[in-house]
């Protein structure tokens, strides 16, 4: 079927439709993966509430960052759920995830808690990277949650180091590394994707496309907006594309994903298309780039909605509502700890500069103002 | 203990093959580093020794196997990047810069990243103003970062070795054209040297030159023999690794001579030779008889010609001259 890339509509909402599942689903590639790879009964319930935390969890962290209490920069990931919880159910304990940017909610599917991510923000001490992270630097190393970066596609090369790492150690991790539509365009990915395809190293790249980088639509900024069919001519790397907004789906294609990188060596490129009901991040009102209808028609393909019109049964009315008395308690939970806990000390200025911190001066009476002491 | 008359790339080599060997996490990868030997051959023999598991030709691509090489790094192994030259590694410099320096502090301690990126820098001998430039500035002002400059072939080996085993991000800065330059060299375990600690390279009485890199060889040591010649006792201390500085041994040095002269082969703005100075002033000025003297790169970019090349690094023609200045003869 040949694809016609067509000059921009001027509304907003007919582009966003332009771009997804009326025109181009994939190829119903995803459609096939979700009876290979069936979501499995027991995780609806636990899984439903990971995404109902990390939507109470950013909406709560949008009026905090209003209170003042969380500063710099945070983007968050309303509406974007599904891809974080569906791709990391479908994970092994030891296989590693990296992000970008707008890692709440990887942090919270990937080892950190509410109260280690909300502290964090609010930049105590208690947070999950002491403060010293912040919002776009959460990690969890031990758990397999490598951060947490700021650079667009900077985080690309790392998770295809990630891979080479375990395949020249032998041990059987994945390394997923998720970023933007946008961030496809780095140099980076490019030169990361060649490299993982010559090497067949076991990385399964994520593009969370939501359709636009920061206030520029992917239409005013790919050349190719169908990104899963850049990746088998131009690396021969398998490309799919898949429904980010349904959990079911997300995770049916990472299941198969991570079982071509693991089993069969090969890198996959997965791209979710998926959205953003809020703005780039706190500065950004997103009204220079997008209409309110076309947010109302996301919202209509919600995946909360979506996963409880799959399982009406599991997902009751009563259910889901003690879900969000549970999920309100512990998110607000998170905030009174982060209250009450207290801002890093100076001390910390100095430390994890360098492990090995011999060579460096060490501290004493005569030093001159502006000395230091780099601990380990 | 016997010493061994090597060159500076076999020096090298055996040190990164006896990494190599000692620890199976660490491999080597860059442009050319495999079969065609190594641009400089630098790694020659390397890849017949230990296969194409440890020994990886990369695509030309810097910043995609530099930031490999770090993304790696966070998972206990052991890169060796090389660089074919550090010119090229500007394109790096965001992996580097941006994550390999930053992923302990802004993980608060849980990620370590013990790469060594290694390869030449400096004029090479007419290879125009793309490929010769002294870069160690870019590194030396990062926190997060170490830079090694090693001037012979004995401290290339004994801090390479140190480098690797640093838990660290190292950048171990070599030159082209000090590869071929031989001197006496002592191998074994008990020669790794630390990291941080410079080397007394001569001793004198009447100025500290202060240099590193191939500025030793090439304008600071013949430089002392004519002024040896004059009556005049020179003091040369070369830092060896330029973050953490070695400021101790120059503040003792220049408190015993009273005069102080920086050999540097990078641009004069904002170079390390200028924050080494700085701090001289800072804490060893009651100590000057006279302000410091410094011989560094013309501000210009390096054009082809080779007599226009000899004129804009500096020289033992040069380095005379600065010292006589700061004696005030």
């Amino acid at each position: 079927m040949a694809i016609q890339q067509k000059s921009a509509p001027a509304s907003t909402a007919a582009r966003a439709i332009d771009l997804f599942a009326e025109k181009d689903n994939g190829g119903g590639y995803a459609e096939e993966l979700r009876s290979k790879h069936p979501f499995p009964t027991e995780k609806v319930l636990p899984l439903y509430r990971q995404m109902l935390l990390m939507r109470r969890f950013e909406e709560r962290a949008g009026q905090e960052y209003r209170k003042g209490k969380i500063k710099g920069f945070c983007h968050l990931y309303i509406g974007q759920e599904a891809v974080a919880a569906g791709s990391i159910a479908a994970l092994q304990s030891n296989d590693h995830i990296i992000t970008a940017y707008r890692d709440h909610a990887h942090a919270l599917a990937r080892g950190l808690s509410a109260r280690e991510v909300m502290a964090e923000l609010f930049m105590k001490y208690t947070g999950g990277t002491k403060g010293k992270g912040g919002s776009m630097h959460l990690f969890n190393a031990k758990a397999g949650f490598f951060g947490g970066h700021g650079i667009v596609g900077g985080q690309i090369p790392l998770a295809t180091g990630m891979a080479f790492a375990s395949k020249y150690k032998g041990d059987d991790a994945v390394t997923l590394c998720y970023f933007g539509d946008a961030a496809f365009n780095q140099g980076v990915m490019h030169e990361s994707a060649n490299m993982a395809s010559l090497w067949n190293l076991p990385v399964v790249y994520i593009c969370e496309n939501n359709l636009v980088g920061m206030g520029t639509l992917t239409t005013r900024s790919c050349a190719v907006t169908d990104l899963y069919r850049r990746t088998p001519e131009a690396y021969r790397i398998t490309g799919i594309r898949c429904d980010g907004m349904d959990i079911e789906e997300m995770y049916a294609v990472t299941c198969e994903a991570t079982e071509l990188a693991r089993k069969h060596g090969r890198p996959v490129f997965i791209e979710a298309i998926t959205y953003r009901y809020r703005g780039h991040s706190m500065s950004d009102p997103a009204t220079t780039y997008r209409t309110p209808d076309e947010v109302t028609n996301w919202e209509r393909r919600d995946p909360l909605l979506k996963l409880q019109a799959s399982h009406p049964s599991i997902l009751t009315e009563a259910v889901i509502a003690k879900f969000e008395e549970e999920v309100k308690a512990e998110v607000e939970d998170a905030i009174q700890f982060s209250n009450d806990s207290e801002l890093p000390p100076l001390s910390e200025i100095w430390t994890h500069v360098y492990v090995d911190c011999q060579g460096y001066p060490k501290a004493d009476e005569s030093m001159h103002p502006y000395e230091y002491e780099y601990k380990q | 203990m016997a010493t061994e008359l090597k060159s500076m790339r076999e020096a090298l080599n055996r040190a990164i093959a006896e990494e190599m060997e000692r620890d199976e996490r660490v491999f080597l990868m860059g442009e050319e580093v495999g079969v065609y030997k190594g641009a400089y051959k630098v790694s020659e023999g390397l890849y017949e020794r230990f296969g194409d598991k440890r020994v990886i030709d990369s695509p030309i691509t810097e910043a995609g196997f530099v930031g490999l090489g770090i993304g790696a790094a966070q998972l206990d192994v052991r890169p060796v990047i090389e660089v074919m030259t550090f010119n090229f590694a500007i394109l790096a410099l965001d992996q580097i810069m941006n994550h390999a320096a930053k992923l302990r502090y802004m993980s608060a301690g849980q990620i370590r990243c013990p790469i060594v990126i290694r390869g030449p820098h400096g004029a090479g001998g007419a290879l125009g103003t793309q490929h010769s430039q002294s870069l160690e500035q870019q590194y030396v002002h990062c926190p997060g970062l170490k830079v090694v400059v090693p001037s012979t072939p004995q401290d290339a080996y004994s801090l390479f070795k140190a480098s690797v085993r640093d838990q660290d991000p190292v950048i171990f800065m070599e030159s082209e054209k000090l590869y071929n330059f031989k001197a006496e060299v002592e191998f074994g375990e008990h020669m790794v040297a630390p990291l941080g600690v410079g080397d007394v390279k001569r001793e004198g009485t009447d100025v500290t030159i202060v240099t590193y890199g191939r500025m030793l060889t090439h304008a600071v040591l013949p430089a002392v023999e004519q002024l040896e010649s004059e009556g005049i006792s020179v003091e040369v201390i070369d830092p060896r690794t330029l973050r953490p500085l070695d400021l101790d041994m120059i503040l003792n040095s220049v408190r015993k001579t009273n005069r102080m002269v920086l050999v540097e082969e990078s641009w004069p703005q904002a170079s390390v030779g200028a924050w080494i100075c700085e701090q001289v002033y800072a804490k060893a000025f009651d100590h000057l008889d006279a302000p410091i003297e410094r011989v560094s790169h013309l501000d210009v970019p390096m054009p082809y010609a080779p007599n226009l090349e000899e004129e804009i690094i500096p020289s033992p023609a040069t380095v005379v001259d600065a010292v006589k200045r700061v004696l005030y003869i």
